[in-house]
């Protein structure tokens, strides 16, 4: 087999450029890839090879006339399958949805789509993007490409293992509580969650509105920033999408790192860390410190509120933004049913798997009469607080450092027993979705297992570009992103 | 019943449980002082988007009624309601 | 025991705008089921909600016609429940802060202005609509209505009276249509209204349990719904029952109100703030350029009849009552301009001609039985001179027959008056002549045979003699 797979979309879009790669072959090199890892990986919910190749054979068609469209023409990339494409089933990971098949584009899908760009597949998740391993995905669980025996994250479980394991040349996720940022750690994979508002959320199936960011996965820097500047900008389709201008990332990339003041928080290097994640967190940092940058240590006090507030905010949003599954106007509907109110409740039931179940009562409890101040205000309100201790630190410094994650992959199993337990470990991520900043991971390192360890960094509000720079910055003075996962064939 | 969820028995005691653990886990925001912190609806500041009032759709029966699990020629169907 | 019945109106209006609240679909009544439709308001996974800026215009139109302060920040919320016509599980609308709040509206009833404060006006949209399928138990659903815009106007609980509420609704419905913000039909459902209905013993300040009163689609089921339910409420508790917090539907059939039995009438809509729309901030320019836009109210109008037209403060509200009408006045005064004159014969003939036929139902009347330039024409007709008023009145009644002109039918049926001296008192000496011994007591002092011998010459010129001219012709031959 070719190695075409394993081009960057940089790489890969110079030879599309030179002549030397077609489309088509591109495409079919890596749809020939998915064949052959897919039975071990399962990345994808469904694989739209009709699609690629029709995209792949219009790509170079354009390239013939001269009517190239830029750096994603002709580049395959998974979807995270609660992100439309037309014509193609949306599953959300979800049996509830039944056969659905989009009648539109995201926005996100119809900018890619203008960029050229192919589309392989639409990745796994956890159901509704509720979870962080792809366990809660209604069609299976997604396998880490390290370690076939552990999870690859999630709930963008599917979106991290494609571009992991090169089924994909980059993908696109959601993230509303860590959902890319955690996976990209779990697989060695760089991946951004946007500043909120910055990328539409139309045509993304909702989770958490005031949480939920679109974002660009990818091996290197520089592919996520390609992604980023096709996916960035203002929809009018979203009343909250931004009107912030939106700078050319890929030039912003290259910039020097020295003089910029990172932050540590202290309260992200706590107890109960794997040992190996903190050392190889530090060992980044000092890295950067040679580069130029000065570190320091901060606090970001309501830091363990975060995970409580967070899960009262998102499943109140989440049990409203759910209550349209009903077997109504799509979907799989329970046939058996005397009635209206019997119809809605067993096709509910039917449809929906226990995490969203769980979801959508606590949610449903959080806005509930008498119970509404003591809990879903109270979570706006602590929300205000940590988005505070985060502005107050950028008062003073470019850029929050943090880990990815309290660990690297779990094994599958490990953590189905106790819910709980899965939410606290997005306990480094879910702060930055609440406070709506940018964060970025890149892979900085290994443990003993040989698993992967993600470096997050936090910037400003519609500073992604500052987080690219130091990513990049990281990159290029280290070669994690050059390591191929060892669970898999090469 | 708010979230028409129906649930088996087993699936009940489960969820109250784990609800249980979640919900005593939260108790923990009562800690915070929040007298005075005004509530974050929104992350994002933006001036009004609004759109001009104009029909700029038009009729795509056949494509909204596509997904439809039942239908009466354009009418969505659904069981009997019971008042 | 006497009782002081209690009552509040909400009206639900809806929005004269091209398209509906948060997506492009046309809001045309009438279009085929499904045909105004798309992704956002039939709630397929992944729509948001964009919002026309029109909708806000209107609110903040109706909110300066009612004297509401206008919010500089209101906010969106979401109202949770289940039901097929409404497609996300929750409606749009506004809780908290909504757009206007704290108004009123001068309701006129037998003479006496009366004061109904507004609690509040907000947006929010409209759902679908559900029909019993014919062939079967299924409900079939139509989501052409899904989305268009809606004003909820909520009064404060100070009308007393069925009557009172009726007023109210039209007085509130002239408002909206003067604005041309809604059609105000209630029939066709785009003015709806739910009454708030309580009692108490008369001085007492606390308030009796409210009961909440649906389904009355016309102003006289407003009215016979609200006396219906005091009269209840009154015996119930005369009987020593209590009285149960619920709501009921009016029947029209059998002229009851009827308590509904599903228990989803004890909502927990669990309101939260609307996360995809942002706070809606409406500045101070915003407001000036919808006020200077605003058209002229029915109390402005009203006045501008006093001080341009010179008419009477109690004319000027009877023809601005309707803006049909006050469109019909002032059309048929530029075409002659005596406008006393004209207003008589709106105030008059036209409108009882408009309650007998029940034009008036009609949200904008356009087929009037006389034109306002014909009426003109008419009213003109008496001023120089041509007819008198008396036979005016006859002119009319053929004119409503035939549709002919005014001019037409005097010269047709020959009923120009008759002003010259010289007919007239050729006529005069007729009858004087006829009737010596009455002259001689009129000579001698009986002053009353004048309405007599007016009456004969009148006679004797087939009516068509100028009163005016008889009189005084008359009174210097008797004199003389």
């Amino acid at each position: 087999m070719s190695d075409l797979h394993r081009l960057t979309i940089a790489q890969a879009g110079e030879r599309l450029a030179r002549g030397d790669l077609s489309a088509r072959e591109l495409t079919d090199a890596t749809l020939a890839r998915i064949a052959a890892t897919e039975p071990a990986v399962h990345s994808f919910i469904t694989v739209t090879a009709d699609l690629a190749r029709e995209q792949a054979d219009a790509a170079d068609a354009r390239r013939r006339r001269g009517e190239a469209l830029g750096p994603l023409d002709g580049i395959p990339l998974a979807i995270k399958d609660v992100i439309h494409v037309r014509g193609v089933r949306s599953t959300a990971g979800s049996q509830i949805l039944g056969d659905f098949i989009a009648p539109f584009d995201a926005t996100v899908s119809a900018r890619l789509r203008a960029a050229g760009a192919v589309c392989v597949g639409k990745a796994n998740c956890d159901e509704f993007a509720m979870g962080s391993s792809t366990e809660n995905s209604s069609f299976g669980a997604s396998r880490n490409p390290w370690d076939l025996e552990r999870v690859p994250g999630g709930s963008s479980g599917g979106s991290a293992s494609a571009v992991a394991a090169c089924q994909a040349l980059g993908s696109l996720g959601t993230d509303t509580g860590g959902s890319i940022r955690q996976p990209a750690g779990c697989c060695g994979v760089v991946g951004l969650k946007p500043t909120y508002g910055r990328v539409s959320r139309y045509g993304v199936i909702a989770y958490a509105s005031s949480l939920d960011q679109v974002g660009p996965l990818a091996r290197t820097v520089d592919d996520c920033a390609t992604l980023l500047q096709v996916l960035a900008g203002h929809d009018p389709a979203d009343s909250t999408s931004s009107r912030h201008p939106v700078p050319d990332y890929r030039a912003l990339l290259r910039r020097d790192v020295r003089g910029l003041r990172l932050a540590l928080p202290r309260e992200y290097f706590t107890e109960g860390m794997q040992p190996e994640v903190e050392q190889s967190v530090r060992t980044a940092v000092r890295q950067l410190e040679s580069l130029g940058a000065r570190v320091e240590e901060v606090s970001l006090p309501h830091s363990k509120y975060a995970i409580a507030a967070y899960y009262l905010i998102a499943t109140a949003e989440a049990s409203s933004n759910l209550a349209r599954y009903d077997g109504v106007r799509y979907g799989a509907r329970e046939t058996d049913a005397a009635n209206l109110l019997e119809m809605y409740r067993k096709t509910r039931d039917h449809g929906f798997g226990a995490e969203v179940k769980r979801r959508i009562m606590l949610g449903t409890y959080a806005l509930s009469a008498g119970y509404y101040d003591a809990y879903y205000l109270k979570a706006q309100r602590v929300r205000t607080l940590i988005r505070h201790d985060f502005m107050e630190v950028f008062a003073t410094h470019d850029a929050i450092v943090t880990p990815t994650a309290p660990s690297t992959a779990f094994r599958l199993g490990e953590k189905t027993a106790d819910p709980l337990q899965m939410y606290l470990s997005d306990i480094f991520t879910i702060s930055v979705n609440l406070a709506g900043l940018p964060g970025l991971v890149v892979p900085c390192g290994l443990d003993a297992s040989g698993l992967p360890v993600g470096l997050q960094i936090v910037t400003r509000p519609f500073e992604e570009e500052t987080a690219l720079q130091l990513g990049h910055a990281y990159e290029q003075a280290t070669d994690w992103h050059r390591r191929v996962p060892t669970g898999i064939a090469a | 019943m708010l979230a028409r969820l129906e649930l088996t028995a087993a699936e009940e005691d489960s969820l109250a449980h784990q609800l249980g653990d979640i919900l005593a886990y939260i108790e923990t925001l009562q800690e915070v002082d929040t007298s005075d912190v005004p509530p974050t609806a929104h992350v994002v500041d933006s001036e009004n988007l609004l759109r001009e009032d104009r029909v700029t759709n038009a009729p795509q029966v056949e494509a909204m009624l596509a997904n439809a699990p039942e239908r009466d020629d354009h009418h969505f169907k659904v069981p009997r309601i019971i008042e | 025991m006497k009782y002081e019945p209690v009552i509040g109106l909400e009206v639900h209006a809806e929005l004269l705008t091209e398209s509906k609240i948060f997506c492009g679909c046309s809001t045309k009544f009438g279009a085929p089921p499904n045909h105004n439709t798309c992704p956002v308001c039939v709630a397929l996974p992944g729509v948001l909600p964009v919002l026309n800026r029109r909708v806000v215009d209107y609110a903040i139109r109706l909110g300066l016609a009612t004297h509401c302060t206008v919010a500089p920040s209101s906010r969106w919320a979401r109202k949770n429940y289940f039901y097929p016509d409404l497609p996300k599980g929750y409606q749009i609308s506004q809780y908290e802060l909504p757009i206007c709040t704290e108004g009123y509206v001068d309701v006129k009833l037998d003479g006496e202005s009366k004061r109904v404060r507004l609690t509040r006006i907000h947006m929010e949209e409209d759902t679908g609509k559900n029909i019993h399928d014919a062939h079967s138990d299924a409900s079939l659903v139509d989501f052409n209505r899904c989305g268009v815009p809606l004003l909820e106007i909520v009064s404060e609980p100070d009308i007393r009276s069925p009557e009172e509420a009726s007023a109210y609704l039209r007085a509130l419905r002239a408002i909206l249509q003067y604005l041309e913000v809604c059609d105000g039909n209630m029939e066709e459902g785009s003015f709806r209204c739910d009454a708030n209905v309580s009692i108490r013993p008369v001085g007492a300040t606390e308030l009796g349990t409210k009961v909440e009163i649906k389904n009355m689609n016309s102003f006289r089921n407003v009215e016979r719904a609200i006396a219906y339910e005091i009269e209840r409420q009154a015996e119930t508790l005369d009987a020593g029952g209590r009285l149960v917090q619920e709501t009921r539907l009016w029947d029209p059939d059998r002229e009851v109100t009827r308590s509904m039995r599903s228990k989803e009438s004890a909502h927990d809509y669990r309101y939260f703030p609307e996360p995809d729309l942002l706070p809606l901030e409406v500045g101070p320019e915003w407001i000036a350029e919808v006020r200077a836009a605003l058209p002229e109210l029915p109390a402005e109008r009203g006045e501008r009849f006093v001080r341009e037209h010179g008419l009477p403060a109690y004319d000027a509200e009877v023809l601005t009552a309707r803006k049909d009408v006050a469109d019909y006045f002032e059309e048929a005064l530029r075409a002659h301009g005596n406008a006393k004159s004209i207003s008589n014969w709106v105030m008059g003939e036209i409108l009882r001609l408009i309650r007998e036929r029940r034009l008036d139902d009609a949200l904008v009347i356009r087929d009037w039985p006389v034109a306002p330039a014909a009426l003109a024409a008419l009213v003109k007709l008496i001023d120089d001179g041509t007819i008198s008023g008396k036979i005016a009145k006859t002119v009319f009644e053929e004119m409503l027959a035939s549709g002919a002109a005014p001019e037409a039918i005097v010269r047709e049926k020959g009923l120009t008056q008759v002003s010259d001296d010289g007919p007239i008192l050729a006529a005069i000496d007729q009858v004087l002549a006829a009737n010596p011994d009455k002259v001689a007591e009129y000579r001698g002092g009986k002053d009353k045979l004048m309405g007599f011998f007016v009456g004969q010459v009148m006679k004797g010129t087939g009516g068509k003699a100028n009163p005016g001219k008889v009189n005084e012709l008359l009174k210097a031959r008797l004199s003389g």
